[in-house]
């Protein structure tokens, strides 16, 4: 059977409402326009408009609702109204600018969430906003189902004849809890404050964050870097004040349609350098498309580090330093972190296991490497070839190696390197240097060699 | 002519072969060769140029070549950075010609434009002595590029093939570097290889396609020619004036 799910405001007008049956709907409206229900679509559409929110302010949560079949959208918006004038208008561009997009919506300001959530539903007077302090007087003549509860606390509740909030202040408070469960009292002290609700934001908002809205939307690629390079000058200042230096860089374009895009940089070493910084979007910027314009940019520094002001003059090899992990986050913006790396020892005998690729900017340690001969160049995955010997333990005296046939001139081993037990397979191996007589060196080795008939032989490097 | 005449003659030579190709005030590594050294106008190998070392394919003796010099031009104490495609070097390898780890960047590029950019990005950057690229082919305009680059912040730039195709046309220098046979009896299997100076600015080859000529051989942890030339006379051609 089919159940209606929503409703826009005319169906409702016309006296159709959730849960009724779609027959029943039709009965009652020949020319109902139904459109299907997606399961999740819903979610998904208010997690972007949650995340195109954050033009507003950077703590921004979707209202599941689960119980009382009503979601939304919470905004934080303490310390933020006065970047838009005061708090009314904030909401007037925030339900405009939903309108344009298609979204009837309704807001409703107040010093708790829940006493919000109650006047952005119920509330019938044109005053978007709780007056501070007010909530208690505000929701008491809002229908009882303002209080976030079930539909089944809210028959109860009728039954006994509490239709507003505002019963509720007269009746005993202990026997609250006994008679329509724990959940009314707790949301009823949450709407008047009584006690605290945090809201869960979608991520943690982020300290640092520098935002431009613009008058008119842009779309030239020049005006996104010239953005990017007063927002960067924005932020920096902000992280300066404090000694701080970012590790992490998330530009957000808000586009006119609703929709956002972004993107992420990082450092080595914190930064607050602006140029460095315009360096680093200008590799990827090209990856922001503008669609149908954007109206706002904001930039946040999500993970900063403590950066200490430097003194003026750079000592010589400072200098080098900060010109090299620049150089650092450049490549590895574009190329991908991981690739730019140095080679550092790690405790193994293994060969292919005894260096370690570690990040370039990490602290230098140097390398004590054993004083054997080792090839230039190793390979991750030893290549078998085919080689011949005349004595089991022996080396070589040709080998074929990619389909050349190499003739072994002078060879030196073996070098007997053991496997590491801990590991599943790890068999001894048998090393040897061999010349060719072009005078090309190469590393072999063989492995399995107390079974002659298994000894597999292996390339695994080339000397200089 | 008088001597005095001479000398002031390879005083005008010298000059104008690295000013006018170099700019002045060039930086110069040695190689610490002394055959190779004295036959290299500038007694050494000039710093903010371009360089190119050719080898033979899976020959490591080009690497080998380009590790010494690496570490030579990293003497001052600054890094150097290496640009290869593939996953394989050594550091305990690299180490024997002298170029430490903690010296040593490695950046992975895939691509033929990816490493050229890598190497131009780097050449920028002064807080390096040298960049090594593995590059396979060049265009004219890129090598051009990498010149300019390299002279403007005096970081010097070697470009390492696997192949003697398709050299780069604006390089200082241009040497070929492969693998030799060492004696029978032994049993060290030190490192020599046949060093060929194929071209270098301000001189001109000779007949069999190089300046000139070396086997060297890397003993106690330094470069010589290889001791059973030494006695021989210097195949090296007398180096003369480019036209």
């Amino acid at each position: 059977m089919q159940r209606i799910v929503a409703v826009n405001a005319m169906a409702q007008a016309n006296g159709i409402a959730p849960g009724q049956t779609l027959a029943d709907a039709r009965a009652l409206l020949p020319q109902l326009a139904v459109v299907p229900e997606q399961p999740g679509h819903d979610a998904r559409a208010l997690g972007r408009l949650a995340e195109w929110c954050t033009r507003y302010t950077p703590w921004t949560a979707v209202d599941r609702a689960d119980q009382c079949g009503s979601a939304g959208l919470w905004l934080d918006i303490t310390g933020c109204a006065h970047l838009f004038g005061s708090e009314a208008a904030l909401v007037d561009d925030l339900i405009a600018r939903l309108k344009t997009f298609g979204f009837a919506a309704r807001a409703g300001i107040a010093d708790t969430p829940g006493a919000a959530w109650a006047w952005a539903r119920f509330a019938s007077s044109g005053d978007v906003a709780v007056p501070p302090v007010g909530q208690r007087e505000a929701i008491a003549p809002l229908p009882v189902a303002g209080l976030r509860i079930d539909a089944a606390t809210v028959e109860a509740l009728h039954s006994l004849g509490l239709r507003r909030i505002g019963d509720l202040y007269n009746f005993p408070r202990a026997s609250l809890p006994v008679r329509f469960g724990a959940l009314l009292l707790q949301r009823l002290d949450q709407a008047l404050g009584h006690i605290a609700e945090p809201l869960s934001p979608r991520q943690p908002p982020i300290a640092y964050r520098a935002l431009i809205a613009f008058a008119e939307p842009i779309s030239e690629p020049a005006g996104i870097a010239a953005t990017v390079d007063n927002l960067l000058h924005d932020l920096c200042a902000q992280l300066a004040q404090r000694d701080q230096g970012g590790r992490r860089f998330e530009l957000t374009a808000y586009r006119c349609d609703g929709t956002t895009d972004s993107l992420r940089i990082g450092t080595g070493v914190p930064s607050r350098d602006p140029a460095h910084l315009a360096r680093l979007f200008a590799e990827k910027i090209e990856k922001i498309a503008p669609g149908f314009g954007i109206d706002t940019m904001a930039l946040a520094a999500p993970v900063v580090e403590t950066l200490p002001a430097r003194q003026a003059p750079l000592a010589a090899h400072d200098a080098a330093f900060v010109d090299l992990t620049q150089l650092f986050d450049v490549l590895g913006t574009r190329l991908g972190h991981a690739q730019v790396m140095r080679l550092a020892m790690r405790a193994s005998h293994i060969p292919e296991r005894a260096v370690e690729r570690v990040a370039a900017a990490a602290p230098v340690v140097p390398a004590q490497w054993p004083d054997t001969p080792r090839p230039l160049r190793l390979f991750q995955h030893p290549e078998p070839i085919e080689a011949s010997a005349v004595l089991p333990d022996e080396p070589p005296f040709q080998f074929v190696w990619r389909g050349a046939l190499h003739r072994v001139a002078r060879a030196q081993g073996p070098e007997r390197i053991a496997g590491e037990w801990w590991r599943e397979r790890a068999p001894t191996r048998d090393y040897y240097r061999v010349e060719d007589t072009d005078g090309r060196r190469f590393w072999l080795y063989r492995d399995n060699f107390d079974e002659p008939r298994e000894t597999r032989w292996f390339l695994h490097g080339l000397f200089g | 002519m008088t001597s005095p005449k001479l000398a002031r003659l390879e005083a005008l030579r010298h000059q104008l072969i690295t000013e006018a190709v170099l700019g002045p005030a060039i930086a110069v590594a040695a190689l610490d060769v002394p055959a190779i050294d004295a036959v290299l106008p500038w007694r050494g190998l000039p710093c903010g140029a371009v360089h190119e070392v050719a080898g033979a394919a899976l020959d490591g003796a080009a690497t080998g070549f380009c590790s010494m010099l690496l570490a030579r031009l990293a003497g001052d104490g600054r890094s150097v950075l290496w640009v290869c495609p593939q996953d394989d070097l050594y550091g305990p390898g690299l180490v024997r010609f002298g170029l430490k780890a903690e010296r040593l960047i490695v950046v992975r590029a895939h691509r033929p434009a990816e490493i050229l950019w890598v190497i131009e990005e780097a050449l920028r950057c002064r807080g390096l002595a040298a960049v090594l690229g593995e590059v396979s082919a060049l265009s004219p305009t890129a090598s051009r590029r990498l010149q300019l680059a390299a002279r403007k912040s005096g970081v010097t730039a070697l470009l390492l093939r696997q192949s003697a195709a398709a050299p780069v046309t604006t390089a200082v220098t241009r040497w070929h570097v492969v693998a030799a046979s060492g004696p029978k009896q032994d049993a060290s299997l030190a490192p020599r290889w046949r060093v060929d100076l194929v071209r270098c600015r301000g001189l001109l080859h000779g007949e069999e396609g190089y300046v000139s000529r070396w086997l060297v051989a890397w003993e106690a942890d330094r470069l010589a020619v290889a001791p059973d030339l030494r006695d021989r006379p210097a195949i090296a051609a007398p180096y003369r004036m480019a036209r």
